[in-house]
């Protein structure tokens, strides 16, 4: 990958806070229009990383380029979106004074403000003053200035917070949408959950390093988590079922089996010689959270 | 630059338009300088000036006080109040340079700072205009009592800013813009007095007072406003202290004032982590 088609390049990134080291060579690239999702606990330092990028705070080592330059740098800031953890804006503007504001600063007409407003659904809300306005109401208003102009890079801090299931439908959407204009997107996020699984890319921070940089399905396969199959069997024949296939006796009539990835197939073909002994058969792939907690897990190995 | 230093301007002058507090004190101040307007009538005749004259006197000492503490209030929650609440993160991810978003700031206060000014000196002027004490000189000094004023609240929006970027918190900044008032405007003054006393007219009181004087813009101001009219000073009986100045000194320092407070507001500014 050239430094041209990355938009966002991080390589060995330290940040140290007096002797604590909160980063610890970092190195992460992200590409025009991929999605990544950055996780971590309280702490491991996804802000800390995000506000390096930014320009905000210092780095104690490594590089980072946004769109090929310095961060902080105009130019820098200017192709980079952000919306913070913490969305604040000051209480006595209105909201759409504000992101007038924001887009004045941005170098958009202030025309730009009102479809916004209506894009995340504010335009009722925009002539009230912001301290009026509920949590939910503030993070759509970042999300709404995180979408002025046009960004190669957009850095989303927890996002989810404080959105109800339906602005979060709407957040999932916004960010398809810079994706598919070719932003590229970082979503840190402290728990793997749908929004997570519907990105490009997982990349997971522990103890201050990158424990796993990987698509969803990559990492799936890397940590070949078991795959739980539950089976019913056919009246009296649960013994035999167990016999013949191994695994737990859960209750009186079902088998539970677990297998990794690669043996999925072989075991199911073994189910189906079963013939009707065999009533009903339910599948559980690994779930995210397990997916998750394993490779935290990895790292205090 | 320009549409971005406007742009935070716009945004700041409506929050200080929609500060409760800046309404009152600017009430305030009109009905001040409307009581010393009228109380200040009684010495007219013995001093053959109008009423006017005596009043831009009495309301050169209230400008002292006031368009200070005024400027201070409105200027010490300028950094640290947005970096405690998380506004000033999300504005600095913008194209835009601390110096930019520090000079816009600065427009906006400015504009609030010179429109409350003007109604609460302007308001006496035009009370003693109508009670008939006015005249073309009186009207200069009060216009020049104004023009001053402002300059004097610019340099302490300034120092304010440098205080909000020097501390970590709103609260730290509000104690420290108090103790610079205190500092500049009440101590420095009594710490003047009391080396001339010491000095007991001697060479300090005639080479070094004055050019102590003309470098706190507290009393720049005083200077320039008691040397600018001569029926002033002889109201303020301030005659003798600007004397000995050059007449340059006490306007170049109160120019100077509010350019070197930004630079020092803008470096303080600069070493802010959001
Ligand atoms: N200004 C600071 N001074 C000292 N320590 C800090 C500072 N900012 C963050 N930290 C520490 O850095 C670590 C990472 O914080 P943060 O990046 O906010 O984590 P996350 O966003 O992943 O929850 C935490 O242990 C936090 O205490
Ligand atoms: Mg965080």
């Amino acid at each position: 990958m050239t430094d041209r088609d990355t938009a966002l390049a991080i390589a060995g990134l330290d940040k140290s806070y007096g002797r604590a080291q909160v980063l610890n060579g970092i190195t992460l690239d992200v590409a025009p229009g991929e999605r990544v999702a950055l996780l971590g606990h309280n702490g491991a330092g996804k802000s800390t990383l995000i506000k390096l990028i930014l320009g905000l705070i210092r780095a104690s080592g490594g590089a980072i380029r946004v769109a090929g330059h310095a961060p902080g740098s105009p130019a820098a800031r200017a192709a980079t979106a952000y919306l913070p953890e913490q969305v604040a804006f000051h209480r006595s503007l209105t909201g759409r004074e504000q992101l007038t504001m924001f887009a004045r600063l941005a170098g958009e007409h202030p025309k730009a403000v009102a479809p916004l407003l209506e894009r995340v659904g504010l335009t009722e809300a925009a002539d009230r003053r912001i301290g009026t306005w509920s949590k939910g109401m503030r993070q759509r208003l970042g999300l709404a200035q995180a979408l002025l102009g046009r960004r190669r890079v957009a850095l989303l801090d927890e996002p989810t917070s404080g959105l109800d299931p339906i602005s979060r439908h709407d957040l999932y959407a916004v960010i398809d949408e810079m994706a598919a204009n070719g932003t590229a997107l970082l979503i840190a996020s402290h728990a793997l959950t749908e929004l997570e699984a519907r990105t490009d890319r997982i990349a997971i921070m522990a103890g201050g390093r990158l424990v796993a940089d990987d698509s969803l399905a990559n990492l799936a396969r890397a940590a070949d988590l078991p795959t739980r199959i539950r089976l019913t069997a056919r009246e009296g024949a649960a013994d035999a079922v167990q016999a013949e296939l191994g695994g737990t006796r859960v209750n009186g009539r079902a088998v539970e089996l677990h297998c990794t990835t690669g043996q999925k197939m072989a075991q199911l073909a073994r189910v189906s010689a079963l013939g009707d002994a065999v009533r009903d058969i339910e599948m559980c792939p690994p779930s995210l959270e397990d997916l998750y907690r394993y490779y935290c897990a990895e790292e205090r190995r | 630059m320009i549409a971005r230093v406007l742009a935070i301007a716009g945004a700041e002058f409506r929050i200080q338009r929609r500060n409760r507090w800046l309404a009152s004190a600017t009430a305030l101040m009109t009905l001040f300088a409307l009581a010393l307007t009228f109380a200040g009538s009684a010495p007219t005749g013995s001093l053959g000036v109008d009423l006017l004259t005596v009043a831009v006197a009495s309301m050169t000492t209230l400008a002292v006080y006031l368009a200070p503490f005024l400027a201070l209030m409105i200027a010490f929650d300028a950094v640290a109040g947005e970096a405690e609440r998380g506004t000033l993160g999300l504005t600095l991810t913008y194209p835009l340079s601390r110096g930019e978003m520090l000079l816009g700031k600065f427009a906006a206060h400015l504009a609030v700072l010179a429109i409350a000014i003007c109604l609460g000196l302007g308001a006496a002027g035009l009370a003693a205009w109508l009670a008939g004490g006015a005249g073309a000189e009186s009207a200069r000094a009060l216009a020049r009592l104004i023009a001053t004023a402002i300059l004097l609240g610019a340099s302490f929006l300034a120092l304010g800013y440098a205080a909000s970027a020097l501390s970590g918190s709103g609260a730290g900044a509000a104690g420290l813009a108090v103790g610079l008032w205190l500092v500049l405007v009440v101590l420095y003054d009594l710490g003047l007095l009391g080396a001339l006393v010491v000095d007991g007219g001697g060479g300090f009181t005639r080479h070094v007072f004055p050019w102590l004087l003309a470098l706190n813009p507290a009393d720049a101001f005083r200077l320039w406003n008691v040397a600018g009219s001569q029926e002033v000073a002889l109201v303020s009986g301030m005659a003798g202290a600007g004397a000995a100045l050059p007449v340059w000194a006490a306007p170049l320092s109160l120019l100077l004032w509010p350019v070197l407070a930004f630079v020092l507001a803008r470096a303080a500014f600069a070493r802010v982590e959001p």
